[in-house]
């Protein structure tokens, strides 16, 4: 009975897959094995976002040179998609397969047999629970850093000028939950300054935090990335406390990938001067 | 082949379920019913259930499933007071343009959560189209459990004018045309004859309402925001805890997937038949 119902599963499972889009197939077929692998976790629902995750295939490449597929965290969709061509220029006959979400999730996805080559997480503790799990090949290395900083509204028109006056009674001030790795920068930086926000809302991602600018809100904390990706919509306020917390981006190859030389080389990538010089240019500082 | 004619009709009966359904059918009917099973065994078999009591005791879980119930209860009310005309509307009254009306009150029905989220931000949002009126009053709905209610109510509305509708339109109109040529007035018509008559409809539809608005995400999370006992509503909480305690996500699934057997239970044993 068991076996039938998992083959009824898997059956259902290559139909969705089958409905997904050819250009990201290599990312699909990965979720779809953690999907039907880890038909007991609960976080399964959470492989739906994959599918969002971008290829960076490039056009007419040739088959024979392998299929690299690279896990990374949602606030490195754009560098890594750019490291990803660069990957492909450099070695003709490859292709690079993303899949871009929540480091908490992809961590999950790995952890329920996902056939990822190369893992990169936002933060150390991701990182920490894959390399528990055992599904990490070697040391992670750490490749970037990233801290936060203030967002207001265009042209800061309540003129916050510093991170003591978020906390401001009649200020709409939204920050991640502590539960996620910018929320958890944000508790430590109000340790850090005895500055206690009150926050309007806690979001669980810092496009969510965006999000809730384009609803009125007058301030947000979101990474420096993050503030430069989202351009003139918002008015950044950088503030010197964010210094003292840091959060590190580690990457590392997952234990039996399918494609360990090309995971290795793509690290020697990320964390080489190419590399380091697409991160630093979307904002992103070295690691420490 | 033509002896072999009344053979399928004896087998049927043989079947015994005395449906009159061909035999192969049950075989895809029962492949759907594992599919939709099949999830929720698996999440149960996952929960830890010595610390079951403490997760779902939590006070962050009890704000969160607090804050649930009295939204969707909120949001069930708004959707009785307006989707009940606006079913009465829908299934007796003839103008035109009738059919587009229909669509546009069904549109929340398929649009994805997060679009009526970022609607209801450009319409009640501090720099939205009836939000910005409100804030020259002072009167901020952005981050309130207003807008959880006004999320929910977005997305629970079509389930109760559906149900309803559906109700109206198998009940017909005779007893209605009766008691108007007796003497009462539409009013009264539609107190003493129409309403006890869709009653079941009703019903059936205010508990789909109430479901739909305790399951409620998308719109919650983009337009409400997430403040525990203010905004961040049970499958909000699943979603958050999720990130960093798998076991408390599970643990809540289950509480919210009891609650949803509960009220499918209760509109099957309240009498709905033809409704939905």
């Amino acid at each position: 009975m068991r076996g039938a119902i998992a083959v009824l599963a898997a059956a259902g499972l290559t139909v969705l897959a089958a409905c997904a889009s050819s250009s990201s197939s290599g990312t699909t077929g990965a979720t779809t094995s953690a999907a039907a692998s880890a038909s007991a976790s609960p976080s399964v629902t959470a492989s739906g976002s994959a599918s969002a995750s971008s290829s960076a295939a490039g056009s007419g490449a040739p088959a024979s040179g392998g299929t690299l597929t690279v896990f990374a965290a949602a606030s490195l969709k754009a560098t890594f998609t750019e490291m990803g061509q660069t990957f492909q220029e450099q070695n003709p006959g490859t292709t690079v397969t993303f899949n871009f979400a929540g480091s908490s999730d992809l961590v999950t996805q790995i952890t329920s047999g996902a056939p990822a080559d190369v893992f990169a997480s936002a933060d150390q503790n991701n990182m920490t629970k894959a390399v528990d799990g055992g599904v990490i090949d070697g040391t992670p290395v750490n490749f970037a850093s990233n801290t936060l900083t203030i967002v207001t509204q265009p042209g800061n028109p309540k003129g916050i000028a510093g991170f003591a006056d978020l906390a401001k009674p009649d200020l709409q001030v939204v920050v991640c939950a502590p539960q996620v790795p910018c929320g958890a920068a944000t508790q430590k930086v109000e340790q850090n300054t005895g500055v206690t926000l009150t926050p309007v809302s806690e979001e669980s991602s810092v496009t969510d935090v965006l999000g809730k600018l384009a609803n009125g809100a007058d301030a947000g904390l979101v990474y420096v990335t993050d503030a430069k990706n989202a351009g003139d919509k918002v008015t950044e306020v950088p503030f010197p406390e964010a210094s003292a917390v840091v959060n590190v981006y580690p990457i590392a190859p997952v234990k039996g990938g399918p494609q360990p030389e090309l995971a290795s080389k793509f690290i020697e990538l990320v964390t080489g001067p190419d590399g380091q010089q697409i991160l630093s240019g979307a904002g992103f500082q070295p690691a420490p | 082949m033509t002896t072999g004619a009344p053979a399928p009709a004896r087998r049927r009966r043989r079947a015994g379920t005395g449906s009159g359904l061909p035999a192969w059918v049950f075989a895809p009917a029962v492949l759907g019913g594992i599919f939709i099973v099949l999830p929720l065994a698996a999440m149960l078999a996952r929960v830890q259930w010595s610390q079951f009591w403490t997760l779902i005791t939590s006070e962050s879980s009890v704000d969160a499933l607090w804050l649930s119930l009295k939204t969707s209860t909120a949001s069930t009310i708004l959707c009785l007071l307006l989707g009940t005309p606006m079913a009465l509307v829908l299934a007796r009254a003839q103008f035109p343009g009738l059919r587009l009306a229909r669509s546009l009150v069904l549109l929340p029905l398929v649009l994805p959560p997060v679009v009526g989220g970022i609607a209801l931000i450009y319409t009640y949002g501090r720099l939205g189209l009836i939000g910005s009126y409100l804030e020259a009053f002072g009167i901020r709905i952005a981050f309130t459990t207003t807008a959880v209610v006004i999320a929910q109510t977005f997305v629970a509305l079509p389930f109760l004018v559906l149900s309803l509708e559906g109700s109206l339109r198998t009940a017909g109109r005779r007893y209605e045309a009766v008691a108007a040529t007796l003497g009462a007035n539409p009013t009264t018509v539609l107190r003493r004859v129409t309403i006890p008559l869709v009653l079941p409809g009703l019903f059936s539809g205010a508990v789909l309402a109430f479901a739909r608005s305790l399951g409620e995400f998308g719109a919650t999370l983009t337009f409400a925001g997430s403040l525990q006992g203010v905004t961040r509503t049970l499958p909000l909480e699943i979603y958050l805890q999720r990130e960093t305690d798998a076991d408390a996500a599970v643990a809540l699934s289950l509480v919210l997937v009891v609650v949803a057997v509960l009220i499918v239970l209760a509109t099957r044993g309240r009498g709905s038949e033809g409704a939905l």
